[in-house]
């Protein structure tokens, strides 16, 4: 399995998703930069957190139009698995790849701890090594990380098991619903606000990160069979 | 030459007979030296560069002679004093870099931008070593919170700091900060980064290779910061808000990507010599990079890439305007560079040569507009050794009993209002806004004694903490000092680090005030000392004076920032119990020493008398005897007694998993003065009950003083002296008191 992690200018979770990778599933993984036009070569494509583009103009909105991302949409249709963390989070729902939008905090400051998150479905390619309600400890770190839709949308990601994780106990930001991560309804494309790739060894202070990465492996060699075990 | 580019300009005589020099804090007589070593009268943009050049801030005219008398070498030390940070070694081919910096005026008129470009420029300092920045800390000092504009001051430094650092994505691991009344209306903010480095990758600030082309990298400049450096150097008036256009306005996005441009160009190979534009920006980095390598520099102006139509060669030559660097390669390697920069979205101007006729030349339009020597303007500056006198105050202070208070009764009473004092509450409000995680290898996170941030591909790790209590330095500056140094030693030790070095801030009021030098001098004389005792040489540092306000000077304040080496991972300790029936332990002597205590001013109100001794030899020995328990496996906790004494120590330690302590102290002391004291060279461990009389032989035969105080037990804090239950709390009463304290301040909400 080839792991990509997107390289933006002012990305700086790129590193952290790099050693994540490494440390959990020891699978081979790039640096991608932003220009980049082709990502074929990928199976997971990984969308890190930072302040791309300094998050000048609105978190995430720049980041759409770098070329590297007509090629991420592609592979969404295509079914691979993206991954977008806190940053990526909000590149992926200022694309359109994501429903929703994330806004400032309702503390109006900057947040960095950990929370508890409620796993709400176990079964996108990110999330089946958890167990369905299981309460995972991961940190979160944002200042614009509150989720918002209408109830409208709302109601369809209910409909479609589109809520990936919910905040357990205090909400951090205010987000609707207490909504913590989303997928699309094919369940491919995964964002979230909280960083599973600060949380892969204890010596971190959690290692519940981690099964994000055993989960997409899974997937992975499920869906490409038996040859695939490595 | 050396035409007038502006008509507005003062010509060279005007300045010289309107004296128009001493607008930039250069007085008659170095406007006279400056004089014979240019051989003439200098014009606007020259007396412009010389006033910069020779300011406080970065001539260090009034500090120099004490600053000699700091050690500033060991075996491990790579770098001492004198580049952008200070560098030593951590084996294995690798070397920590690090320095601390100040930027207390600047955010006293503009919190926000003042703190942030601090943080920016010292991050600067360590990747144009060649470092890859891994850390950062700060040392801040306000006001007291019940006051609106230091509420203020403190959301927006506070902000700054978070905006800058987690922008940039580097984490803020550590710090420290603390509310006195003695730092209203001057706040302090002293920024620290750390960064890490191959021995082979290490740079320096030279322009080596006569003919070789001079490159600026960065945002165009503007006419922002003008004078920063001058502004920094003196009192802080009425007017320094007028002054205000000499603040910064940083860019953490860009400076992220000049910062991974540069470390990309220096991997390179190809970089001869970088500096950053720092204070006194372009002025500063082509002179001292120039005069490092024995050298002169051409600078052509129009080249400079500008932000704004008709800058003149002044403006261009004293602009601050944030995240520029200045290097050197040969020729050849021009378009490797280019090409480097130009991956990140950065361009990189060809704004000069390195000449060999010792002399800054600046041309503009067509004209030599500027001819200085070199070696005048970084050598040069007259040093002052100012006068020093003993002030009043310590006198007095001498006489003073702090053991003459009333006893106090409420002894739980008095703890939570010394755990709910600022300095000493819970600093969670602050360090929650800063990212503390990013680059996923912070192990201990802020509110433990130190911070540890682990190395990759290693077992290795770096502890690193700031430290210095302005209330010891006030009431004995030389004792003050040490204690600096030994307690930032002791934060190191604790978190199972060898104290390696430090860097240290001295934040100071008007040298030109003999009380004032001799606070400077004697803080300075304890520093050095223990710096020698505890074999942590200064390899780097800053010095901010001129700290004033409408009623005086700010405590003397010389911030220390220590770097340790944790030798294995599995060292690592924090300062929380970790289990139920663990055996806790105190090691050092308790004397009654309540002067410039927490207790003293949360309580007394006052601040006076003497601090608390400090004893070096056995300061060495209870450090050393620490580590070697940590070390050998036998410490479940380890907690510096500072602020607070013995009974916030418990308390604190507790508060990490919410347990409680059954403890007995045996002393003759008054029961306040027994749990308040601030006595040093004392350390709270716990142990496992097994590894208990294991730990005990250990610091027993190192002839450390021992008290087996009891076990972490319960949910409450239980403190038996003499027979009496001195105190006796819940645990989460006590923890709200601490926790709440400053977000009830700023939420308005005061008891």
């Amino acid at each position: 399995m080839k792991f990509a992690v997107l390289v933006f200018p002012g990305s700086n979770c790129d590193i952290d998703c790099y050693k994540a990778v490494e440390d959990t599933v020891g699978e081979a993984v790039d640096y991608v930069f932003h220009t980049a036009t082709d990502l074929s070569a990928y199976d997971a494509i990984l969308v890190p957190g930072g302040f791309s583009y300094g998050d000048y103009l609105r978190c995430g909105a720049i980041a759409q139009f770098a070329p590297v991302m007509a090629e991420v949409k592609k592979a969404a249709e295509q079914g691979k698995f993206i991954l977008g963390i806190c940053n990526g989070f909000q590149i992926l729902t200022e694309t359109g790849l994501l429903p929703g939008a994330l806004i400032r905090n309702n503390s109006l400051k900057f947040r960095c701890h950990q929370v508890g998150l409620k796993v709400e479905n176990a079964t996108t390619g990110f999330t089946n090594d958890y167990k369905q309600g299981e309460v995972i400890t991961i940190p979160i770190a944002h200042g614009e990380g509150s989720y918002y839709v209408n109830d409208e949308t709302l109601a369809q990601l209910k409909a479609n098991n589109q809520i990936v994780f919910r905040y357990a106990g205090e909400n951090p930001n205010g987000s609707v619903d207490n909504i913590a991560g989303v997928c699309n309804e094919a369940g491919n494309v995964v964002g979230m606000m909280p960083h599973p790739e600060r949380a892969v060894k204890e010596i971190l202070g959690s290692a519940d990160g981690a099964r994000m990465f055993t989960s997409v492996l899974n997937a992975w060699r499920e869906r490409n069979g038996a040859a695939s075990i490595r | 030459m050396a035409q007038q580019v502006s008509a507005k300009e003062p010509t060279a005589l005007q300045i010289a007979e309107q004296k128009i020099y001493k607008q930039f804090g250069v007085s008659e007589k170095e406007y006279e030296l400056i004089c014979d070593f240019m051989g003439r009268q200098p014009n606007y943009t020259e007396i412009g560069v010389f006033s910069v050049m020779w300011s406080e801030h970065c001539a260090y005219k009034n500090s120099k002679p004490l600053l000699r008398r700091f050690p500033t070498s060991g075996p491990r030390v790579l770098m001492g004093p004198g580049e952008g940070a200070g560098i030593v070694d951590i084996g294995d081919n690798q070397a920590v870099v690090f320095k601390i910096e100040s930027h207390n005026h600047p955010s006293a008129v503009e919190p926000y931008q003042g703190a942030a470009t601090g943080v920016g420029g010292i991050i600067r300092d360590i990747f144009s070593m060649g470092a890859r920045p891994v850390a950062l800390l700060n040392s801040l000092r306000f006001g007291r919170l019940e006051s609106e504009r230091v509420r203020y001051l403190f959301e927006h430094v506070v902000s700054g700091i978070a905006g800058y650092g987690n922008c940039i994505g580097i984490p803020t691991v550590a710090g420290e900060v603390m509310f006195d009344e003695a730092y209203e209306g001057n706040p302090l903010v002293n920024a620290m980064c750390v960064g890490l480095i191959d021995h082979d990758k290490i740079q320096r600030g030279v322009a080596k290779g006569i003919g070789n082309p001079v490159f600026y990298v960065g945002p165009a400049t503007g006419r922002d910061g003008i004078h920063g450096a001058t502004f920094a150097s003196e009192d802080l008036t009425a007017e320094s808000e007028a002054k205000r256009s000499a603040v910064q306005v940083g860019d953490p996005f860009m400076e992220k990507l000049v910062m991974e441009a540069t470390l990309e160009l220096i991997d390179s190979g190809i970089v001869l010599g970088i500096q950053d534009m720092g204070a006194a920006g372009l002025t500063c980095s082509s002179a001292e990079m120039a005069s490092k390598a024995g050298n002169g520099m051409e600078l052509y102006l129009d080249e400079v890439p500008q932000r704004e139509e008709g800058m003149t060669a002044y403006e261009m030559m004293l602009s601050e305007s944030q995240e520029r660097m200045l290097f050197v390669c040969e020729p050849q390697h021009e378009e490797q560079a280019k090409g480097i920069f130009a991956r990140w979205g950065l361009h990189c101007a060809k704004v000069g040569k390195v000449s060999d006729d010792g002399r800054l030349k600046l041309f503009h339009k067509g004209e030599l507009v500027g001819d200085m020597p070199v070696k005048a303007l970084v050598d040069d500056c007259p040093v002052y050794n100012k006068p020093s006198a003993v002030p009043e105050y310590y006198l007095k202070n001498g006489s003073i009993d702090t053991n003459r208070y009333e006893q106090t009764i409420d002894l739980n009473g008095a703890l939570k209002k010394v755990l709910g004092s600022p300095s000493l509450a819970s600093k969670e409000w602050v360090y929650n806004q800063y990212d503390y995680m990013v680059r996923t290898e912070t192990a201990v996170r802020p509110g433990s004694d130190a911070a540890v941030v682990t190395i990759r591909g290693t077992r290795k790790g770096l502890a690193m903490t700031t430290d210095c209590n302005g209330r010891y330095v006030y009431l004995d500056p030389e004792v003050g000092g040490r204690i600096a140094v030994a307690e930032a030693g002791r934060n190191i030790v604790c978190s199972g680090a060898e104290p390696l070095a430090i860097t240290d801030n001295l934040n100071f009021g008007s040298p030109e005030k003999p009380e004032v030098f001799w606070q400077m001098e004697k803080a300075v004389d304890g520093m050095a000392e223990a710096c020698r005792f505890l074999d942590t040489p200064v390899i780097g540092g800053n010095v901010s004076l001129y700290n004033e306000n409408t009623k005086g000077a700010i405590y003397p304040t010389p911030v220390v920032g220590m770097v340790g080496l944790v030798h294995d991972t599995d060292h690592i300790t924090t300062q929380e119990f970790k289990a139920e029936g663990d055996v806790i332990f105190l090691l050092g002597e308790t004397k009654a020493e309540i002067g410039g205590s927490e207790f003293q001013y949360a309580v007394h109100g006052v601040t006076e008398g003497r601090p608390p001794e400090l004893d070096l030899a056995t300061e060495k020995k209870v450090q050393q005897t620490v580590l070697g328990a940590i070390q050998q496996g036998l410490v479940a906790s380890a907690h510096d007694l500072s602020e607070g004494g013995l009974a916030a120590a418990l308390a604190e330690a507790g508060f990490g998993r919410g347990l409680g302590v059954n403890v007995t102290f045996e002393t003759n002391l008054r029961l306040d003065l027994a749990l308040f004291s601030e006595s040093q060279s004392r350390i709270l461990l716990s142990a496992k009950p097994e590894l208990a009389d294991k730990l005990a032989a250990a610091i027993e035969a190192a002839g450390v003083p021992l008290q087996r105080l009891g076990t972490v037990s319960g949910d409450r804090l239980k403190v038996r002296i003499g027979g009496h239950d001195a105190i006796d709390a819940s645990v989460e009463e006590l923890r709200q008191a601490w926790k709440q304290a400053i977000p009830n301040h700023m939420n308005g909400q005061t008891a």
